[in-house]
């Protein structure tokens, strides 16, 4: 059975181009094709990876640009409120200053006129006081003459008096 | 149209033609069978196993008149008696001897004789022979094909795989993640790569080159004994070299079995360390050889039948082997990688027992 027998020959030849093959593949094919392919790898791996780490941070970013708009908003509000208050408060102290002030002045006017009114009687009472002295006159000088148009005088000055 | 027809035609006469020419030539690979069985009838069996063998020259065509043309390649033989000796094999072509060196009749080896004729020896065979011959290319195909690559992988940093690069790195990437990576490990496995990626693209290279059937390809190199003992020796030694102490404490002591049960134990564990590679070499030499078997008894059956009809049938049916073979061609270079691998891995782990 040749078929089945190995020849030292082709033994040594196999042996010898094999080895010859495995140790030039080994140092200028294998050793920069497996070390290429691995940086490669690497390289890719960090890509990926930095490009993770740099949504990772936008996400981040995103959630806290989020957090001070919301603030923002938050503040604005509060101080809107705030504003709102004052301005009310203002308007309710100026209102009521306002009435007092009002009150006050009508009080005073008030006052006055009452003070002018009693004025004004003392005054009617002093005419009435001189009217009645110089009716008095008169009468005292017409009654020396006659009695009849003395009364009749009277009684007409009275009326004359209450007219007043 | 019509120019077409006959263009195609033509070319199928030519393939027709050139695959009817290379064959009884192949079937007279051997020179002293070739005497005979040029001119007399075709007998399948005797061409096919000479083509399987190895022979000392190239046998490329015979034409109608019975001359070879041939490739004589360099005989070199170290003999007890005369030293070393280096010809060309054409010096012992059909019957001839040289230097008392001749083909045997009986066994077609070279045998050394004496002045009367008689047979004083068989000397050491180092000859460059067909085989050799369709290694060294493979060789030389291989270096091509890988220098290239790694030079321009040395040059670019980051280099994006352009051209065949792109086809051949695949291949690289996946003997290390689908074969080396699972059955090794991620720690060992890099020192192993060189002689995986070796061994593969070497299988692989050289089942590819055994089915192109014109010159100078066509050689049986992955189905030669020699060849594939070889390779699978490399392996016994890669794994035993790199065996752990767990390893070899598996082979003469294996854990978890009783002390009385080693007489049986080492011996069936010996016998395991020894029949992983010979499966090994002879999964890869009967796959190649049965592939060129089949290719060659379908193309043999034309001259069994003497009528060029049969070819209509037996060539639809060599290029569906053909292309069978490619895929056996590939698988093969795989199988063995991965079976390499798979020893090398189990030498080499360190392995866990409860």
């Amino acid at each position: 059975m040749d078929l089945v027998t190995p020849g030292i020959g082709l033994i040594f030849w196999t042996t010898f181009i094999f080895f010859l093959l495995l140790i030039i593949l080994r140092v200028f094919a294998w050793k920069p094709i497996l070390n290429a392919v691995k940086n490669r790898e690497a390289s890719i791996k960090s890509a990926l990876d930095s490009a993770e780490k740099a949504k990772d941070d936008m996400k981040k970013l995103q959630s806290k640009n989020e957090e001070i708009l919301q603030k923002a908003k938050q503040e604005r509000e509060a101080l809107m409120k705030e504003a709102r208050e004052v301005k009310d408060r203002i308007i309710a102290e100026a209102k009521d200053k306002a009435q007092q002030e009002a009150s006050k002045l009508i009080e005073m006017a008030r006052l006055n006129i009452r003070n002018e009114k009693t004025a004004a009687i003392a005054e009617i009472k002093a005419q009435v006081a001189i009217l009645s002295v110089e009716i008095a006159e008169k009468i005292l000088r017409e009654k020396l003459s006659q009695s009849k148009e003395q009364d009749a005088l009277i009684s007409r000055l009275l009326d004359d008096v209450k007219i007043n | 149209m019509n120019c077409l027809q006959v263009v195609s035609k033509r070319i199928f006469f030519v393939l027709l033609a050139s695959t009817i020419l290379w064959l009884p030539a192949s079937a007279s690979d051997h020179p002293v069978a070739a005497e005979k069985t040029a001119h007399e009838e075709f007998i399948p069996g005797e061409f096919i196993i000479d083509h399987i063998k190895d022979s000392h020259d190239w046998h490329i065509l015979t034409k109608k008149n019975g001359e070879h043309v041939a490739v004589y390649l360099p005989v070199i033989l170290y003999s007890q008696n005369s030293g070393l000796n280096f010809f060309m094999s054409g010096k012992l072509a059909h019957g001839h001897s040289y230097l008392g060196f001749a083909y045997s009749e009986e066994t077609g080896k070279i045998i050394e004789m004496n002045e009367a004729g008689e047979t004083i020896g068989s000397p050491l065979d180092f000859s460059i022979t067909k085989t050799v011959a369709g290694m060294m290319l493979a060789a030389v195909v291989i270096l091509f094909l890988f220098l290239r690559m790694g030079s321009s992988y040395t040059k670019t940093k980051n280099i994006v795989p352009k051209g065949f690069n792109g086809f051949l790195e695949p291949m690289i990437v996946f003997i290390r993640d689908e074969i080396a990576i699972p059955n090794i490990g991620h720690h060992k496995y890099e020192r192993f790569m060189p002689y995986l990626l070796t061994a593969f693209f070497f299988i692989l290279v050289n089942n590819i080159m055994g089915l192109i059937p014109f010159f100078p390809f066509g050689a049986n190199v992955t189905g030669n004994i020699a060849v594939t003992m070889v390779l699978a020796l490399i392996t016994f030694v890669i794994t035993q070299v790199s065996g752990t102490k767990d390893h070899w404490k598996h082979v003469f002591a294996t854990p978890g079995v009783p002390v009385w049960l080693a007489p049986i134990m080492i011996p069936v564990e010996l016998i395991g360390l020894f029949s992983k590679p010979f499966a090994l070499m002879i999964r890869l030499f009967a796959n190649i050889t049965a592939g060129h078997i089949v290719v060659l008894s379908l193309v043999s059956l034309i001259f069994i039948f003497k009528a060029l009809w049969v070819s209509s049938v037996s060539i639809p049916m060599v290029l569906f082997i053909d292309v069978l073979e490619i895929l056996v061609a590939f698988l093969q270079a795989y199988v063995f990688t991965l079976l390499s691998a798979l020893f090398i891995g189990l030498a080499a782990k360190e392995h866990h027992h409860a």
